[in-house]
Order: structure tokens, then C-alpha cells, then sequence
């Protein structure tokens, strides 16, 4: 069983990163392993015009994971992980190793809806509000 | 004849200049058509309060995908540039607010699984506003597709009338759509280092669509001589000046136009005018 824990860095012991679409990593742990076995992918979204989202979604989905932890996902991001049968939880923070163990012992219950709206995670994370690319297209 | 007032900066005055330049020349009897091409955030209605007669939706053309068609190939959401549609695990997802109607995946579908269908993403608005043709399109909120928008309003152009176009701020693709059939644009700006930076952004865009232009620039007596200084350089005509005055503020904050406020000004729009068609002759030539 594999899950997906967005970071700031390549490693177990980096932070976990708040936003999902344009994480600049994810470390996807096997969480049968009690060695916590991981592989690290660099996420090629995370300067994304738009779709970060949706793009990061469908690359995780792909990945077999069964749940992704991060701290936010908006509602698109959302909707490709849901619709693939992957569990969302979001509201995580600490190390990568610290989530995935609270993952393994039962401590972390799935999100039942996205928990920041569209655009959150542009400009570097913050309340960028939808406004942030309102002018391009 | 078209003009179209645009700016890099925003609140420089463009709608300020653009529904006085329209008053001034329709109440001197030029057949006048107000086009607000704002769409994201019109507000030339609440200077000239025109009377809709019309409104209309404009759609997009968004795919519609059959499942049962659909062979899980993915080559849909690998074509897309914008996550609008993507495959996962076999599936198709579509995301229609995200896309930008380029058709890609409906031409690459080898199972001609996906068909087109509208969605909207507006209303285009139009009506009168003392004997002046007004128009202006209102974009839903968490629609994307301004251009095609402003492409509908602009169906409300006639060639030999005088049309003055109120362009979004900025430099991106709806202020390109607003622009790119101008005669002439007008550059609001301010004598400020914010007012320079995005004048030299709308100027290089100009340029680079080969338009006739010059500068309008708007409480010229504040900020610094720099927006001056470079208009020299560049060898740019500054048209249009307008003084940072109380009584226009008070006019604007209440929704009035500055021609009536301060009726003298009439005289100046349509001095404007003269040197805009004058210029756009002479480039004719």
C-alpha cells in the first residue's frame, strides 16, 4: 500500500508542503514497509499557467497511491483524486516521516470535500485568491 | 473609424476618457458607438446609464465526451494544455471551466468520442445612451474566456461610424482581442513610476501589432516628469492631458461625466479627436 505526501523536499524528513498542485515534491511512501521504503517525484506542475490541479491529480492517480497527504487541495485537484478512488486528507503538517506514520497508525481520517478553492497555491502559497490569474487566458 | 482606449495600468482613466470622448463627439453630431470591452469588470454604464434593449448569452464551444466510445487512449488529455480534459486510469475527466475551446481534443479523439457542446460564459449587453449605441459584455464569475467575449461586443462595431472601445487593463490576451482591429489606441497613463512601467508593457504591445497610438496622461500634474521624459525618447505623442482636479474626482465618485461637471472640456475631447484622426490619416498615407 502506497501513499502520496506532498513536501517541500525530496526526503522523509523534509516538511509537508500546503498545497497540493504545485507541491514541489511528492515522497510516496510504502506503508507496509516498516523501513518506510519511499521514491521521490519531482512534480513537473508547479509553475503550471493552470490545471496544476488536475495535471498533479491524474500524475499521483497513476502512481497507485492509495491516499494523499497534504495540507490543502482545491476542488479539482479533488475531483480526479476522488473520482479514482483515492483517499484525500488534508490538514497535515510536520515531517513526511511524522504523517506517514500518523497515516499507518490509523490517526488521519479522509477529507470529505476540497478545502481551499481554486488558485489557492499561486504565488508561492497564501490567499492568492482566485485574482491571481484572472487577467491571463 | 475605430479607437480604442487601453492602458497598462489600471485606473489610470481610460473609461473616464473614453465615455467623455464618446459624449463629447455624439453631442457634436458624430454617430458614436460606446463598446465596453471590459468584461471582467465593465463600468462605462454607470457613467453614460444607457437603456438596454438587448441581451444575449455567449457560449464556448466545450467537449462532451462518450464514454461508451471512449477507449481510455488518453491522447485528449495529453494534447491539452490547461487540465480541462484529462485520462486517469482510463477514464475521461473533464474540467469544461478550465478550457479554452481550441477544439484539440475533439481533432485528436481517434475514436471520435468527443463532441462539441456550449457552455456560457457571459452576457453581451447592449441599448442606447442618448441617441449613442452602448454595448458591453458581463463575464460570469469563474469564466476564463474573456476574448470571446469581447470578440461578441465587438460584433457591435460599424465601420463608418465613430467607435471608441474601452479596453481591459494590462497587456494580455482579452486587452490583444480589444485592441488588435483598433485604428488608432489611446494610452491612459499616470506620471508615475507604476503609470511608466505598464505604459512601456502597452506600449511594446502596440508596437508590436504595427497600431497608431499615443498617450493620454491622466492627473499629469502629481508623481514625476518620467512618463514625460520618456515619451520624448521614444518619440511618442502625448495627446491628452488632464490635470489632477478635485471637482473631477467629485464628478467621477458620483457617477457623473466630466464633460457636464466641467463643460469645458468638451472642447478639449474634441481637439483629441482631431489629432487621432489626423494621426491615423497621415499613417494611412
Amino acid at each position: 500500500m502506497k501513499i502520496a505526501v506532498t513536501s517541500t523536499g525530496p526526503g522523509l524528513d523534509d516538511q509537508v508542503e500546503p498545497r497540493f498542485g504545485r507541491s514541489p515534491y511528492f515522497v510516496i511512501v510504502d506503508a507496509d514497509s516498516d523501513t518506510m521504503n519511499f521514491e521521490t517525484v519531482q512534480n513537473p506542475n508547479t509553475a503550471a499557467g493552470g490545471g496544476a490541479g488536475v495535471q498533479s491529480g491524474k500524475d499521483i492517480a497513476e502512481k497507485g497511491v492509495e491516499a494523499v497527504l497534504t495540507g490543502n487541495c482545491g476542488p479539482n485537484a479533488f475531483s480526479v483524486l476522488e473520482q479514482t478512488g483515492v483517499d484525500i486528507i488534508t490538514g497535515v503538517d510536520g515531517t513526511v516521516r511524522e504523517a506517514a506514520e500518523k497515516y499507518k497508525a490509523g490517526k488521519l481520517t479522509p477529507a470529505t470535500g476540497p478545502s481551499v478553492k481554486n488558485h489557492f497555491g499561486m504565488d508561492g502559497g497564501g490567499a492568492g485568491g482566485g485574482r491571481g490569474m484572472g487577467r491571463r487566458s | 473609424m475605430k479607437i480604442a482606449v487601453a492602458s497598462g495600468k489600471g485606473g489610470t482613466g481610460k473609461t473616464t476618457i473614453a465615455t467623455n470622448l464618446a459624449v463629447s463627439l455624439s453631442r457634436n453630431g458624430r454617430n458614436v458607438r460606446y463598446l465596453d470591452c471590459d468584461a471582467e469588470e465593465p463600468n462605462g454604464h454607470i457613467f453614460l446609464k444607457p437603456e438596454i434593449t438587448k441581451a444575449e448569452d455567449v457560449t464556448v464551444g466545450v467537449p462532451e465526451v462518450d464514454q461508451e466510445a471512449c477507449s481510455g487512449c488518453g491522447r485528449c488529455g495529453d494534447l491539452c494544455q490547461y487540465g480541462a480534459i484529462t485520462c486517469v486510469k482510463g477514464k475521461v475527466l473533464l474540467f469544461e471551466q478550465l478550457c479554452h475551446s481550441c477544439g484539440g481534443c475533439m481533432a485528436i479523439c481517434p475514436e471520435g468520442a468527443i463532441a462539441e457542446k456550449q457552455r456560457k460564459i457571459g452576457t453581451a449587453e447592449s441599448g442606447h445612451s442618448n441617441g449613442m449605441f452602448f454595448s458591453h459584455g458581463l463575464l460570469d464569475t469563474g469564466a476564463i474566456q474573456t476574448p470571446a467575449l469581447i470578440k461578441h461586443v465587438k460584433k457591435g462595431i460599424v465601420e463608418d461610424e465613430m467607435n471608441i472601445l474601452d479596453v481591459p487593463p494590462g497587456t494580455s490576451c482579452p486587452v490583444i482581442e480589444a485592441v488588435k482591429d483598433a485604428d488608432f489606441v489611446l494610452l491612459a497613463t499616470e506620471p508615475t513610476p507604476f503609470g511608466l512601467n505598464d505604459l512601456v508593457l502597452a506600449v511594446g504591445m502596440v508596437r508590436r501589432l504595427d497600431k497608431s497610438f499615443g498617450v493620454a496622461i491622466n492627473r499629469c500634474d502629481i508623481g514625476d516628469q518620467e512618463v514625460l521624459r520618456y515619451c520624448r525618447e521614444e518619440d511618442i505623442e502625448v495627446l491628452f492631458q488632464i490635470p489632477n482636479d478635485r471637482k473631477i474626482a467629485e464628478a467621477y465618485s458620483r457617477g457623473e461625466m466630466m464633460v457636464d461637471a466641467l463643460p469645458e472640456y468638451e472642447k478639449k475631447f474634441l481637439q483629441l479627436n482631431d489629432k487621432i484622426e489626423n494621426m491615423v490619416k497621415t499613417d494611412e498615407e
